[in-house]
């Protein structure tokens, strides 16, 4: 398991590195240069210059990817140019929101998901699981952020059980430790802070988490429907095992397989899937400040935005990976 | 490895009528009534079992044979009431111990299963939970019956593996299935099946997924566990031979129904219906055992295999053949070895080891072994599917391993493969008429006109209609399938067929039938065949040579007969004495 788990992080080095190369190379063939995108279209020569003397974007290409790589490694991103503070920074305030909202959406996706997708095809052909089949294709086809706009007139506007937007309501006063709002809530004693934290991740992390969730329906239902025709579940009824046995260590259990790789999958996806739903719901996250990097050329921002991405999407598949083989023992010994 | 001799023991001796006494006669355990089973379908429902009686009496065993297809499985799951979700039992009674199982709720059904009725299933690789260890299966099996406690079911498990003649036993069931053999993992099936002592064993085709030699073996250990548990035993099988060695009383199914039942004997002697007629003719294993002391019997004339009398009479004998001798032969392999480069960190694997052998024109050469014994390898060779790692084959004085381009293609139009799986290895998107006009095609053959033509001509050789031209592989029966692939690999006018494991999928029924088309077509063309397989009862019916290999190396190769009659090396004795009912004495 550790060999394992060190090969896979080993294998991150290249993948971080050609990703580095990659976004150097973009950064330098903006348009303009980055010295326009820093100053804007209408920034005078003069101006250009003295930024790429400042910046060293004047220096030979390979000087100047060796200063890059070495901020990169000290963990130096540099700073935005919109709010003109340190990217890490930025993102450090942000990040939690987005991983609270991701982490809501996500018991949201599985938690009802599975269960569904058993149900479904333990009822094969019968009502339930064509209204499981139709719900689903209809959480896949219908767009996020249409999605979010429903959940939010109906649930925060029409019939205001929750709130409409943003993080946390203005008027508590509540301290922030870690940035995770709800957590910080449970840490400090401010009870009311983190449920008024956690009401208002409900609809954003409901409609984060329907695409994921339809997704999960489907597989799931196919992993069963298709694991509970196996001979061996035959054996273990002739074996006069009972249905609860034979569901979970035989049903379920290699049911889930399938499911994991999707949920692993799902997760990476969530985070790009948040920059709509914060946009909707005003919700103070990662998403929302990339979307003002996207339109501002921000690309400080962007370039460890990119690089932040795929580290988590990387360590979200070692993690599934390695469930995987805690799960299937066929898998441990390669 | 030793073969038990059933005669041994007087207690499931066949030969021994269980009539003859009737006050021996022990009370019925289970009785099956004029039950009928139905499967709902897309077109409606599909009756699967008409009115099947039998009675299988305590301590005895009962076989049931017949094709896939017969309803033999289906009438023993429904016996333990696992039938298919879409099947059920529509009338009729079953009785296990004085109680009728039709209609009992499944919690009740839950406690005879497993506990009062064991069952030994099919295909050892599918039937154990991959996720959880072997010991596990045999522990679950135990506790939900209450015969074991957690204090105890570890050792309890460790004694059911053993008795299945599992090896290191408390080692074993900390595995899990994927470590296990074939072989192994029907020991570790039968400990879950007989874990309980049940008064019932079924078991359903429990070796027809094995190699011959391990067959025996498992047989062996079923008979022994069932005999000192006294345990009743409801064996499910395709193989006559087999059925009439294990069980004292046979029932045959045909079409989901009993067409004949009775003692082994006096079906496999004496066969009433015209079905177990000709099953009993064409089932290699009895056929090979006839012909087997024929061969031996110092009175019989010398002709034997092809040329033998009876069951394999249409095939023409070996004597009619041109001679081979004087021909230069069409294939020559020498020193052919084949090494699979271990993935990183395990042992390189010689799959194929200085194998040498010949194929003469118009004769057909048989590899015979069991899995991993390097006979597929080496037909993937001669095919070109595989580079060697050493040795020479040469084709026509042609060398093959060299071979690129144009002289590929011209080599690849001579040599034309039969692959065993006749569901797998037909483009299930083409119609028949496509599949054969593919490789004419392909090689430009003809006009479009002129193909067709071909195509046509070609169904007829394999005697199929020219109906099938516009249907699907899936609309086919396996037989029917065979046969196109038969006529694919004739598209060409080769000169060698490569034959791997063709009837290895197919009912004894249609073996037989393709088996004959085969030799039809082998005099009619002058073909030569390389033929793959694990049957030695088969291949007794075809070729002329044997090689028999084991563990990547030739360790006899003769004369067909020579190596029927006068086997040298052990390990083809093992192999001959491994078939199913060598040792009955019929039509003797």
């Amino acid at each position: 398991m550790l060999r394992v788990t060190g090969k896979r992080l080993a294998l991150l080095i290249p993948t971080l590195f050609g990703l580095s190369v990659l976004l150097f190379a973009w950064v330098r063939a903006l348009p303009g240069g980055p010295a326009t995108a820093l100053l804007g279209d209408k920034a005078t020569p003069d101006a250009v210059a003295r930024i790429n003397e400042v910046y060293g974007f004047d220096r030979p290409l390979l000087e100047q990817y060796f200063v890059y790589m070495g901020r990169l490694l000290r963990g130096d991103f540099g700073a935005s140019i919109v709010t003109g503070r340190p990217v890490v920074e930025e993102f450090l305030t942000r990040f939690p929101a987005t991983l609270e909202l991701a982490l809501v959406a996500l018991v949201f996706a599985v938690g009802v998901g599975v269960p569904l997708g058993y149900v479904a095809a333990r009822h094969r052909g019968r009502t339930l699981d064509h209204s499981s089949v139709v719900l689903s294709l209809l959480g896949i086809t219908v767009p996020v952020f249409f999605l979010a706009f429903i959940l939010k007139w109906l649930f925060a506007i029409r019939v205001p059980l929750f709130p409409a937007d943003g993080r946390q309501d203005p008027r508590i006063d509540a301290t922030h430790y870690t940035n995770f709002f709800v957590l910080d809530g449970l840490l400090t004693g401010e009870w009311d802070a983190a449920w008024d934290a956690f009401l208002h991740l409900i609809l954003p992390g409901l409609a984060l988490g329907t695409i994921p969730l339809a997704i999960i329906v489907r597989i799931t239902r196919a992993s069963v429907l298709e694991v509970q025709s196996a001979d061996y579940v035959r054996t273990a009824r002739a074996k006069g095992l009972t249905r609860r046995l034979i569901r979970g260590r035989y049903i379920m259990r290699n049911a889930m397989l399938p499911v994991v790789t999707t949920i692993g999958l799902q997760t990476g996806l969530l985070i790009s899937g948040a920059v709509l739903t914060e946009t909707v719901f005003a919700f103070n996250g990662i998403g929302r400040f990339l979307r003002d990097a996207i339109f501002n050329l921000d690309y400080p921002v962007l370039q460890g935005f990119i690089i932040f991405i795929a580290l988590a999407y990387s360590l979200i598949n070692l993690l599934v990976d390695l469930s995987y083989s805690l799960i299937d023992p066929r898998v441990r010994v390669q | 490895m030793t073969a038990q001799n059933p005669a041994q023991n007087p207690a499931r001796d066949p030969a021994r009528d269980p009539v003859a006494d009737p006050t021996a006669e022990p009370a019925p355990l289970l009785e099956v009534r004029d039950l009928a089973v139905a499967f709902s379908t897309m077109s409606g429902p599909v009756q699967a079992v008409h009115e099947a009686s039998l009675t299988l009496r305590a301590g005895r065993a009962l076989a049931i044979v017949g094709e896939s297809g017969s309803g033999k499985s289906t009438t023993a799951m429904s016996v333990i009431g696992l039938l298919p979700g879409n099947g059920r039992v529509t009338g009729g009674s079953v009785r296990f111990a004085g109680q009728e199982l039709v209609g009992l709720d499944e919690q009740r059904m839950r406690r005879i299963r497993g506990r009062q009725i064991g069952l030994v299933p099919q295909d050892p690789m599918s039937n154990l939970n991959p996720v959880t260890t072997v010991g596990q299966q045999v522990a679950e099996t135990l506790l939900v019956h209450g015969m074991a406690t957690r204090q105890d079911v570890h050792e309890k498990v460790v004694a059911a593996l053993a008795a299945a003649g599992l090896p290191e036993p408390a080692r074993r069931a900390k595995q899990y299935p994927h470590e296990f053999s074939g072989g192994m993992r029907q020991r570790a099936l039968i400990a879950i099946g007989l874990a309980c002592r049940p008064r019932l064993l079924i078991a359903d085709e429990p070796t027809s997924a094995l190699d011959v030699t391990v067959q025996r073996t498992i047989l062996d250990q079923i008979e022994r566990m069932t005999e000192e548990i006294g345990t009743s035993v409801l064996l499910i099988t395709h193989d006559l031979g087999l059925a009439a060695e294990r069980a004292q009383d046979i029932v045959v199914m045909h079409r989901g129904r009993i067409v004949e039942a009775g003692p082994s004997a006096q079906v496999l002697e004496d066969p009433q219906h015209d079905y177990t007629r000709r099953l009993v003719q064409a089932a290699p294993s009895v056929a090979a055992a006839r012909v087997a002391r024929q061969a031996a019997s110092p009175g019989a004339t010398a002709v034997a295999g092809r040329g033998a009398p009876g069951p394999a009479g249409p095939v023409p004998a070996a004597a009619e053949k041109p001679a081979a001798p004087e021909a230069p032969p069409l294939v020559v392999i020498e020193g052919l070895t084949k090494v699979f480069k271990g993935r990183l960190g395990q042992a390189d694997f010689t799959a194929v080891k200085d194998v040498s052998l010949t194929v003469p024109r118009g004769r057909t050469v048989a590899i015979v072994g069991e899995s991993g014994s390097g006979k597929t390898t080496t037909a993937r060779m001669l095919l070109k599917l595989y580079e060697p790692t050493e040795g020479s084959i040469r084709f026509d004085g042609q060398d093959v391993v060299g071979l690129r381009g144009r002289e590929l293609a011209a080599f690849r139009q001579r040599v034309q493969p039969i692959f065993q799986d006749p569901y797998s290895s037909l483009n299930p998107m083409f119609t028949i008429g496509r599949i054969l006009e593919e490789p004419l095609s392909t090689y430009r053959r003809g006009t479009r006109k002129e193909r067709q033509e071909r195509v046509k001509w070609l169904l007829e050789e394999v005697a199929l209609p020219p109906s099938m031209l516009n249907r699907y592989p899936n609309e086919l029966s396996g037989g029917q399938r065979q046969r196109v692939a038969i006529a694919r690999a004739l598209a060409l006018q080769p000169e060698l067929i490569v034959c791997d494991e063709p009837v290895s999928a197919l009912d004894v029924l249609v073996q037989k039938q393709i088996l004959d088309l085969l030799g039809r077509l082998q005099d009619e063309f002058g073909l030569s065949y390389l033929f793959i397989s694990h049957d030695l009862a088969v291949v007794r019916l075809i070729s002329d040579e044997v090689c028999v290999m084991k563990d990547g190396e030739v360790v006899e190769a003769a004369e067909s007969e020579e190596v029927f009659t006068n086997p040298r090396h052990p390990y083809t004795r093992q192999l001959l004495a491994s078939i199913p009912g060598n040792e009955l004495r019929v039509g003797a």
